[in-house]
């Protein structure tokens, strides 16, 4: 019986929460949740995200067999719930931030250290029920003990010397090699769920495009969707590909911008010369079709606050056509340049059993043969409608995420113009009616797959929002890459990851 | 009396125009990235800046800290006037030669490891025993570089040396070839270039040169990178003056002679720059261990150098 029941099979049993859209949200109690982490270690169901609300715990799962979604929830009156960390290590963090916010701690978690608190708040626990008291004196933050005579530690940042946001790595080396990385990370905590509690819709939807600034229409896009999910409504046609188009904009910027930043770290910067002058085209564009060169706050919930003109497209085109000549001949540059592939090729290796075991999205689980794609599954519109492959790449290294961003650089740039040449005309947006209700959505953003998390108030407000972002599994994977590789390939390996501080600092 | 002021000119002309040799190697690299670039007085102002900034020193940093920039200074200056640079007529050249050249860049290295060890920071202490595996390799292949030369042209002197090459005795040489091949390869190390270091990076973590420096402001930073600068052009100058000494201007030459000599060698160096400018842009940088491989084979194209101007003679 055991692992060949499937997520519905097993979950529909329990209580089904009323007014959760679009999958099932499923109220166990702490039996029912220790059975669940029980059927998690036999069972190939991805851990999608981890939260709190209040004094109960939420976990998003996908059977990978059938591509179903649930939601388990689980109440705890007494302040904590059963871990999910021995059977799901991508857990591990979300649980630290879960009792850094909450207060609700994971029996059962080994790492019991805080994640996003830094001892710096005044208070511990900003959202819980019940506020606790500020820590008494400074805190002391143990890093993993390290034992070993020839090893020494390297400890970087918080501060770099590059204008990139702040995170704290401390190397364990014997000589050049890494024995371990640990990251610590949470220094731009800013409180986004505390927030977003009391926000109407409009102000939570800018604060939601502001999460992660390279990703704001990713994000817009699943705070719109998960919005309208709420609410049940669905925006009109044309809103859908719109928000498509800026998103593959927005996803074709980033890559090509990262291809450039990797080759520089190996100082090679022609490409990142080359790279950033792509960019600022696409910027430009972007300022001049949609009036904002980063495209904030063009995505609303009920549709899109910008239109594309007759002229703007024919812009696009242009530029596409402009792109794809330049990427291809950059390409080219890359592949033939034996200095360049010597430093990325077979340095920083994901395993591809990793990569599932953390269900790592995006270009970091597809470059390890871990084919997930939210556009495809569960998939949401226009994408259905559209004529797009995925590409996947097996070898896991540096090399192959710089091939995954550019073959989807290729992907996205034949969706602009499918788009472009198909968008249905009609009204771009639709009012969301004042409605309670609870919405979830996955969409997928230039890094792998975001999940927004919603409650509403019956008037409208947001109750609370979790926006989980997809660098939460995707930097424990960066700690495992850079092991037994040296310490000098770090920053080529952490290009290439180009994980979110921001997005997950939350 | 003339070597003398040839002496004391030289002294102030490759102090002067090393930061213009690097804003040539700067512009050059910015135009073949499709940049602008900024002007190639650059250094100049950046220099000047730095003279004006207060110097922070780390509370762990000890007297070695603060008087390792100096050392380091007047080593690598020192060691530029030996090299000839528009004539071999100067008062400083016959006092020393090539090995001493190189003590005094070892010298100057010796001190800037210490100094990158000496405030106690994870990155200064990677800087130096990185600089010190590059020099471990490096330092031999240089000196065998200079053996070979020597024994082709039968003294250790630059100034004989490039008079030796010019008077024609030289033909064309497999062994000046390979020498010279090893001795580039030496002078992209020794400089910090890429493919071994990357000047202009800001990842502590893949730095060699720059990790030991980390730590260092104000006129202190001024001083390294001013040291920096002219170590580059004399490793330039060291090319063009036993590699290609035509034009340079010997011992009893007129003023037009002297004249056509600074005007040859600023050439030379000109072009030097352009290229090396030309080749970092076009590579990227090699993995920390290669760099041993590097370096070997720098070596081993000097020893062999030397072996084939044996097997020449024994012929």
């Amino acid at each position: 019986m055991l692992g060949n029941v499937t997520l519905m099979e097993y979950l529909g049993g329990g209580r089904a929460v009323a007014g959760h859209r679009p999958w099932p949200r499923y109220s166990l109690d702490e039996r029912g949740w220790r059975e669940m982490v029980h059927q998690l270690s036999v069972s190939d169901w991805t851990l999608l995200g981890l939260w709190a609300d209040g004094t109960e715990v939420h976990a998003a799962l996908r059977d990978e067999e059938n591509a179903a979604i649930a939601v388990a929830s689980v109440g705890c009156p007494d302040r904590r719930y059963p871990s999910l960390s021995g059977v799901r290590p991508a857990a591990i963090r979300l649980e630290r931030a879960i009792h850094d916010l909450y207060g609700l701690t994971a029996e059962g978690l080994e790492d019991q250290r805080p994640w996003l608190d830094h001892g710096r708040w005044g208070q511990s626990a900003p959202l819980a029920i019940v506020r606790g008291a500020p820590p008494s004196g400074p805190v002391v933050y143990p890093f993993l003990p390290v034992e070993g005579e020839s090893l020494h530690q390297i400890p970087v940042g918080p501060v770099h010397a590059g204008v990139i946001e702040p995170g704290h790595f401390r190397f364990t080396c014997a000589g050049e090699t890494v024995v371990r990385l640990e990251e610590r990370l949470g220094y731009t905590h800013k409180g986004v769920e505390g927030h977003m509690a009391g926000k109407s819709l409009i102000d939570a939807a800018r604060l939601a495009g502001r999460i992660s600034g390279d990703s704001t229409v990713a994000y817009a896009i699943a705070f719109a969707r998960a919005a309208e999910a709420a609410t049940g409504t669905e925006a009109p046609p044309r809103a859908h590909w719109m928000r498509a188009l800026m998103a593959e904009l927005e996803r074709v910027a980033n890559h090509i911008l990262d291809f450039g930043a990797i080759c520089n770290d190996a100082a090679f910067s022609f490409m990142l010369a080359q790279c950033t002058v792509l960019r600022e085209r696409i910027l430009s564009v972007n300022e001049l079709c949609f009036g904002h060169r980063l495209l904030m706050d063009t995505v609303i919930p009920g549709g899109v606050a910008v239109d594309v003109t007759r002229e703007g497209s024919s812009i696009l085109r242009g530029l596409v056509k402009e792109l794809r000549k330049r990427v291809r001949r950059l390409a080219d540059v890359y592949d033939d340049m034996p200095s360049l592939q010597d430093r990325t090729v077979g340095t920083g290796i994901v395993q591809s059993s990793l990569a599932h075991r953390f269900g790592a999205g995006g270009f970091v689980g597809r470059a390890a043969s871990q084919g997930g794609d939210a556009r495809k599954v569960p998939g949401y519109p226009p994408y259905d409608d559209l004529d797009f492959e995925v590409p996947v790449h097996p070898e896991g290294d540096v090399n192959a995420r710089i091939w995954q961003r550019l073959e989807e650089v290729t992907a996205s740039l034949a969706l602009i113009e499918q788009i472009l040449e198909r968008m249905p005309g009609g009204p771009l947006h639709k009012p969301i009616p004042t409605r309670g209700g609870e919405g979830m959505a996955l969409v997928e953003g230039f890094r792998g797959e975001i999940l927004l998390w919603l409650r509403l108030s019956e008037v409208g407000r947001v109750v609370r929002c979790h926006p989980r972002d997809p660098s939460w599994f995707q930097w424990p994977l960066l700690e495992a890459a850079i092991e037994g590789n040296i310490v000098a390939d770090f920053p080529l390996c952490n290009k290439s990851f180009n994980c979110s501080y921001s997005g997950v600092d939350l | 009396m003339i070597s003398f002021l040839f002496g004391v000119f030289h002294t102030g002309l490759v102090l002067a125009a090393a930061p213009l040799v690097m804003g040539i190697v700067r512009l050059t690299k910015a135009r073949l990235q499709g940049r602008r670039g900024a002007s190639v007085l650059q250094p100049y102002r950046d220099l000047w800046r730095l003279l004006q900034k207060e110097s922070v020193v780390a509370d762990s940093a000890s007297w070695l800290f603060r008087i390792a920039p100096y050392l380091v200074f007047v080593s690598v200056w020192l060691a530029a006037t030996i090299m000839p640079t528009f004539t071999t007529d100067m008062l400083l050249t016959p006092a020393a030669d090539l090995i001493a050249l190189v003590a005094l860049l070892g010298t100057a290295r010796f001190f800037t490891a210490l100094a990158g060890l000496d405030a106690g920071t994870a990155f200064g202490g990677l800087g130096s025993s990185r600089e010190m595996f590059v020099a471990s390799i490096g330092e031999p292949a240089m000196l065998m570089v200079i053996f070979s030369l020597s024994l082709l042209t039968h003294t250790t002197s630059p100034a004989q040396m490039a008079a030796y090459v010019m008077s024609g005795h030289v033909g064309i040489e497999v062994s000046a070839g390979l020498a010279l091949a090893a001795m580039v390869m030496v002078a992209i190390a020794e400089n910090g270039r890429i493919p071994i270091d990357n000047p202009t990076t800001h990842l502590e973590l893949t730095m060699i040169h720059e990790a030991m420096v980390l730590e260092y402001s104000g006129r202190h930073l001024a001083l390294l990178e001013a040291a920096a600068m002219v170590r580059l052009l004399l490793f330039m100058s060291i090319i063009s003056c036993l590699f290609f000494p035509w034009g340079i201007a010997g011992p009893d030459s007129g003023l037009l002679e002297v004249l056509w000599g600074l005007a040859a060698w600023a050439l030379k160096v000109g072009l030097l720059a352009v290229v090396l400018g030309y080749f970092e842009t076009m590579l990227a940088k090699m993995r920390v261990f290669l760099i041993a491989d590097f370096l070997g084979g720098a070596l081993l194209l000097a020893l062999l150098a030397t072996i084939f101007l044996y097997v020449s003679e024994a012929v």
